[in-house]
């Protein structure tokens, strides 16, 4: 079975075609593209914007991705797309043309949970068979575990989620969005050596972002050039802070909380595999540390590279297939997609 | 009008002969070959448990410390041994600073609600540089594991009811049953009021943070389905066996909550334990609310923090993204 996956959810469009050559055998990838709206340094995405992007893309992506693929409109089974969680403007223009697809080419729809998604993508990529899943991304900070047809959610953020977090103070660093904010603030990071005090905010298996990004914005201010060189910010021995530095302690704070919690959801399931996805999924240097710590526990770590880390249309396809072979379709007029849906929502009756 | 479409990367394009699924094969079969080692790594112990008379007995690890069994001081002293062995992941300062605040922080928590009264295990000795806590030693076993007994039993029941057709009888015993675990709910919730009375949030409060010691010295034998055939005899052994204290354990993450934080750090604390318990166990996520109906009527403030989990309620189960 082959199926097309629409992905929107935030300022990426992704277009992927995927077959299900037999239940027992893995998917095969057969396009996955992908084009990312990139805002201006110091400046976020807007939806709006993002859904002019995808708006603008969305018809030749497909048509490359059926070229690419060497696909007829007979060969698809089903059109699936992003239903949420994610920003409503975009999400609503990638609906829209799956909606028409669905019309035009008389083909079933099936809605996908956008987290859903990253999860069974990581699982078919690694071969990881029941892992605990940490899934970081700009929009989503989340440590899952599979229980009885659910993906249930163990700890997550209280408040921002970590992608967030970091793309915000890369906007405070005035650091390029382009490719991605995350990926130029870990480049800098690997040159930072001070490691600044920030604080440290977990709570059992949650954590919480927003008073470290504050604290994080708070001294940012005292690295400018313009500050005068006495009140600058300093290490320990008296050198000055960089913003390597700065980008360093974050990614370290942060990370080492990520991981914490993580080890704790293992400890707590008693698993030795963790599975990394999400944009934020693509740092090495996170990707290291939870190989660190998964040694420690006998275990081993397992992360897919940017393809598939980053949200991608693949990923919503091969999903949405698993679903769709189950027996489950989304019909027309319940076609509709969320900013607001919880990993735990989905019944997952694909898996035992 | 736009230009071609590119992709982040050029290996994004990918055919039906794609490097993906290529990736896809060679990590499958790295996976195969990768031994699953079930023992954890090695560590090195600090002095003086370098050298003890008794063996350590490793009993498990937790996300944060090595936890063995062993005796202090006197070969008769049972006692844990609380091993916080330094975290390659963390850069080496964040690892001191945390290492050093939360040893600390655990002592001088567990000395407090011993003061006042809360059952938790005894502070034997401990160095925080070193990073090691020498503590009492709890008998007993984990609410976690005896609510997978539960379960477990529970669908046992069930099912056994389902084949035989015993009808009324079965629901009378269940009911006694279910009392006893009902109980054992509301001693949770008054051992986490008291808890909270003294000033003190746990940080961390999952059903394995949580002990039962128990008045009877053995568990009942009949934790497996097949070997339960005196129902009688075994009703008995429950209700004994879920008669004991409740025991609160593993403060590492503990805090003398300051007032202005402390009715939103307690209802954290419940929330935790309201996760800990609908992740872990579906079907025991019912008993929950008769661990909150106890904890309500424990102290003064308690209602004040159930009506603020509320608020964390919202803040943690429904969000779904932020921009």
């Amino acid at each position: 079975m082959i199926a097309l996956g629409l992905e929107g959810s935030a300022n990426k469009i992704g277009i992927g075609l995927i077959s299900h050559p037999s239940p027992t055998a893995g998917p095969i990838v057969l396009a996955n593209l992908r084009h990312t709206y990139v805002s201006p340094p110091g400046q976020g995405f807007l939806p709006k914007d993002t859904a002019l992007h995808h708006r603008k893309w969305v018809v030749r992506l497909i048509k490359q991705a059926m070229r690419q693929a060497r696909v007829k409109i007979d060969d698809i089974d089903c059109i699936c797309y992003t239903k949420g969680p994610g920003m409503g403007a975009p999400l609503q223009s990638v609906a829209l043309a799956a909606r028409t697809l669905s019309l035009l080419w008389g083909k079933p729809l099936v809605g996908v949970n956008h987290c859903v998604g990253h999860i069974e993508m990581g699982r078919a990529i690694t071969g990881a068979t029941n892992p605990v899943v940490l899934y970081v991304s700009g929009g989503n900070t989340q440590v899952i575990a599979y229980s009885a047809q659910r993906y249930r959610i163990f700890g997550e953020t209280l408040d921002i989620a970590i992608g967030n977090c970091i793309d915000r103070f890369a906007r405070t660093l005035m650091i390029p969005n382009d490719p991605f904010p995350g990926y130029n603030v870990e480049q800098l990071a690997k040159k930072g050596r001070n490691l600044v005090d920030l604080p440290y905010a977990v709570k059992g298996m949650d954590c919480s972002f927003s008073g470290i990004l504050a604290k994080a914005d708070e001294l940012a201010v005292l690295i400018g050039e313009d500050v005068p060189e006495a009140k600058r910010l300093r290490s320990e021995e008296g050198e000055l802070i960089t913003r390597e530095d700065m980008c360093f302690s974050l990614q370290e704070t942060i990370f080492a909380m990520l991981v914490e919690i993580t080890e704790r959801a293992m400890a707590h399931v008693g698993s030795s595999q963790v599975l990394v996805v999400g944009g934020v999924g693509s740092n090495e240097r996170l990707q290291e540390m939870m190989g660190l710590m998964a040694r420690d526990r006998g275990g081993s770590v397992f992360a897919t590279d940017e393809r598939f880390c980053i949200d991608n249309g693949i990923m919503i396809a091969h999903a949405g297939l698993l679903e769709f072979e189950t027996g489950v379709v989304t019909r027309l007029e319940e076609s509709t997609c969320t900013q607001r849906f919880r990993t735990d929502e989905v019944f997952v009756g694909w898996r035992d | 009008m736009p230009p071609e479409p590119t992709t982040d990367n050029p290996s994004t394009t990918s055919t039906s002969t794609s490097p993906s699924e290529q990736l896809l094969q060679e990590q499958q079969q790295e996976q195969q070959q990768q031994p699953q080692p079930q023992t954890h790594t090695h560590h090195t112990l600090p002095p003086p448990f370098t050298h003890t008379p008794t063996p350590l007995i490793p009993l498990t690890q937790g996300a944060e410390a090595l936890v063995y069994r062993t005796t202090f001081l006197t070969p008769s002293t049972p006692a844990i041994l609380k091993y916080r062995p330094p975290k390659p992941y963390r850069h080496p300062t964040l690892d001191r600073r945390l290492t050093k605040a939360r040893l600390l922080a655990e002592a001088r928590v567990l000395v407090r609600c011993r003061r006042e009264g809360v059952a938790v295990p005894a502070v034997l000795g401990g160095d925080w540089e070193a990073g090691w806590l020498c503590l009492e030693f709890v008998a007993g076993e984990t609410v976690r594991r005896v609510l997978d007994w539960w379960v477990e039993r529970e669908g046992w029941r069930v099912k056994g009811k389902e084949g035989e057709g015993e009808g009324e009888e079965g629901e009378g015993e269940g009911e006694e049953r279910d009392e006893a675990m009902l109980d054992l709910m509301r001693k949770i919730g008054r051992a986490v009021g008291k808890l909270h009375t003294t000033g003190v949030v746990h940080g961390d409060l999952t059903t394995s943070n949580i002990m039962l010691r128990p008045s009877s010295p053995s568990p009942p034998t009949s934790t497996s389905p097949n070997a339960s055939p005196n129902v009688d005899e075994e009703e008995e052994d429950v209700s004994a066996y879920l008669a004991g204290t409740i025991v609160l354990i593993d403060f590492g993450l503990a805090a003398q909550s300051l007032r202005q934080t402390q009715e939103e750090d307690r209802a954290v604390d419940l929330y935790v334990l309201e996760r800990a318990f609908a992740a872990t166990h579906p079907t025991a996520e019912r008993l929950f609310g008769e661990v909150l109906r106890a904890y309500g009527e424990s102290y003064p403030g308690a209602k004040a923090s159930l009506r603020r989990l509320e608020g964390v309620r919202l803040r943690g189960r429904k969000r779904s993204m932020l921009g």
